[in-house]
């Protein structure tokens, strides 16, 4: 927020220096220069890209890009996507408020070892991360004989990806909440227990209203992570075309196998996605931008 | 309703928040905790309102333990300093949350919560805000509703927490008058905190004075003011000139300034004397002890002339505070000389010169000559 200040403050004094005087031409020129220096690296960077995906997957018209979407791999594809993000994000959201509480509220042993751990996956790669589950739950990992006897399959199946993906989004909604409720303090939750509201009735009628423009930012950007995550659940899908891949998965598999039509059909569902996650983003920056207050690190 | 607290203690990791403190608080008392910051004061509040415990002592209301009841069984309207006030609730949602979360068989229906809250926003004069949220209010105004909230659920210990520290001056003083009329109105056991010793002096029944977790003093605004038990009192509560003073041949001297008599006997070498700047007169006659000051600086404020006084036989600098007609009486423009003693004074024995001395007894000396009337 300190940041977003500093920017405002200074733009408004260039606001008011330029109203002053007119810059001379020099200026005018060094001005020019810098927004197309910055507008054409985003035009070939970012933009550039995204069309290509969009152009793409539309080169042999509408039909093909339609029924490369409707094939039963790609329906699979979609579906096993929106299970994981299904499964994964409440799990994070539980996850996420419970590790906030503990970190805004109370002073405990090793809260900033906590904090570290906390921010672990964003600082991890996630090809180590899905390769931290096959060693732990694969047929020669820890825990694979023991699963293997009780015919449990983690590994090459859904919980393994699920799994990954939960670890892999883990920071979004605590590291989004943490410095919110920090900044809040615990007066309106102690005014509420004083007044005679019991845990719940807290949590619920002072504590989550508090909250909610910041933890659905949070859930936004884990859901948009759990969707388009390829690393850690390339490691533990197995690519068991119909089974097992997600649409980032089914991307690459299309991809290899020289269905670009196919590949570039689901690349752009995904980049629809992420432009609407942009969208409600920034709307809910906009409109809220007070109560999310700080913005999570790393990335986005 | 007699709220009984013995022996109450809590550390926090590195400094100790109370350290065995004891108060009684009788039914419908206005008590101020009046201290600095650190001393513990809103750490008191707090365990009376079940939002922290002691580590050691007890709580009794009436002979019941008081500290085994949860903060929402308690009974108590707790008044923030910065009003803490539910941001997403309208004002009237806030005032009616205490009876919106009871059980619902304790919970009235909706037409009476509507009629208690519209009867506690007329008390506290804001009728007609009812669909106002916290943020379209001043500071004044939020405080105010924070009290209607507090009192929607009937307590029988109202505790506020530093209630006007953030607050203008001048809203402070009308909310200040009309807290007082409210208390004499309900008759609430109220406890409230404060660093404001003004605020103190002039709303509450008792003062507890606290510092460093212990009490130093209890009792009347009169009583702290004019007899304070301890330094730290005399320190705390209005000004004081700070007077070093030595005890010896049955006489306590401070420079020209000597007694004929010692209260002590000789037991104690070292005293020192606290003297109000009211407490000091001028112009006293030659036949009494008196300082010679120089008359360094003259500060009209209102009803009361502040004068700077230099004595150089102490080699420090005395604040007397007189009538503004007395300047003309007397005579008085900067730079003249006068002979300044003080009518009464608090003098307390101490161990051994310096600030970090320990007191051994305290003597409240008055002026018996006439002339200093």
């Amino acid at each position: 927020m300190t940041a977003s200040l500093t920017t405002a403050a200074s733009t408004t004094a260039a606001a008011t220096s330029l109203q002053k005087r007119q810059p001379h031409w020099p200026r005018k020129i060094g001005r020019a220069l810098l927004i197309l220096v910055a507008v054409s690296f985003l035009a070939v960077f970012l933009v550039l890209p995204l069309s290509v995906v969009f152009v793409e997957a539309f080169r042999q018209g509408m039909h093909a890009y339609l029924s490369s979407i409707k094939q039963p791999e790609a329906l699979s594809a979609i579906r096993l996507t929106l299970l994981v993000a299904v499964i994964a994000v409440p799990l994070n959201v539980v996850f996420g408020v419970a590790a906030a509480w503990a970190m805004a509220r109370f002073e405990f042993r090793g809260k900033a070892l906590l904090g570290a751990f906390i921010d672990l996956p964003f600082s991890i790669s996630p090809v180590i991360s899905g390769l931290v589950y096959v060693l732990l739950f694969g047929a020669q990992g820890w825990f694979g004989p023991w699963l293997d006897a009780h015919n449990v399959k983690i590994i090459f199946a859904v919980p393994g990806l699920v799994l990954a993906t939960i670890f892999i989004t883990l920071p979004f909604v605590a590291r989004e909440l943490i410095p919110l409720m920090q900044a809040q303090g615990s007066d309106e939750e102690e005014a509420a227990r004083v007044l005679g509201a019991g845990g719940w009735q807290m949590f619920f009628r002072v504590t989550l209203p508090n909250i909610r423009w910041a933890l659905l930012y949070g859930v936004l950007l884990s859901n948009a992570r759990a969707m388009g995550e390829f690393g850690a659940v390339s490691v533990v899908s197995g690519h068991i075309r119909g089974l097992t891949t997600t649409m980032p998965l089914e991307v690459e598999m299309r991809y290899n196998e020289y269905d670009y039509v196919g590949a570039f059909a689901i690349a752009s569902l995904l980049a629809l996605l992420a432009l609407l996650t942009l969208a409600i983003k920034t709307l809910l920056e906009w409109h809220y931008g007070d109560e999310i207050a700080a913005h999570a690190p790393g990335g986005h | 309703m007699t709220l009984e607290l013995s022996h109450l203690s809590r550390r926090f990791t590195d400094f100790a928040a109370l350290d065995d403190v004891s108060l009684s608080i009788a039914p419908g008392e206005f008590l101020a905790l009046l201290g600095p910051s650190g001393s513990g004061k809103t750490t008191l509040l707090r365990i009376l309102a079940g939002l922290d415990y002691p580590d050691a002592g007890s709580v009794h209301l009436d002979g019941h333990n008081f500290l085994v009841a949860q903060a929402r069984e308690r009974k108590i309207g707790l008044v923030f300093q910065h009003y803490a006030l539910f941001r997403h609730l309208t004002v009237a949602e806030n005032v009616a949350f205490g009876l919106r979360v009871r059980k619902r068989k304790l919970r009235p229906s909706k037409a009476a919560i509507t009629e208690r809250v519209n009867q506690l926003l007329k008390r506290v004069q804001l009728d007609g805000y009812g669909h106002r949220y916290p943020t379209q209010l001043s500071g004044g105004q939020r405080q105010r509703v924070a009290l209607a909230r507090a009192l929607a659920v009937e307590p029988d210990l109202l505790l506020l927490d530093e209630p006007f520290g953030a607050l203008d001056a001048q809203v402070r003083l009308t909310l200040r008058r009309w807290l007082r009329e409210l208390h004499e109105d309900l008759k609430l056991t109220t406890i409230f905190v404060t660093h404001d010793q003004e605020e103190a002096l002039e709303l509450a029944d008792r003062i507890a004075v606290m510092n460093r977790g212990r009490i130093e003093q209890v009792g009347t605004p009169e009583a702290i003011y004019q007899q304070p038990a301890t330094p730290f009192v005399c320190e705390f509560i209005g000004k004081v000139n700070k007077l070093p003073v030595t005890c010896t041949d049955g006489k306590l001297a401070a420079g020209e300034w000597v007694l004929d008599s010692d209260p002590w006997h000789g037991r104690h070498a070292h005293a020192t004397a606290y003297v109000r700047p009211e407490h000091l007169a001028l112009g006293v006659p030659a036949n009494q002890p008196a300082w010679i000051a120089h008359l360094r600086h003259i500060y009209l404020a209102g009803s009361v002339v502040h004068l700077e006084l230099y004595v150089p036989a102490i080699d420090q600098t005395l604040e007397a505070d007189i009538a503004g007609e007395d300047v003309a009486r007397l005579g008085l423009q900067t730079g003249v000389d006068l002979r300044v003693a003080p009518r009464s004074a608090v003098v307390f024995a101490i161990d051994k010169p310096g600030d970090d001395a320990t007191v051994q007894d305290r003597w409240m000396w008055q002026a018996q000559s006439t002339i200093f009337a």
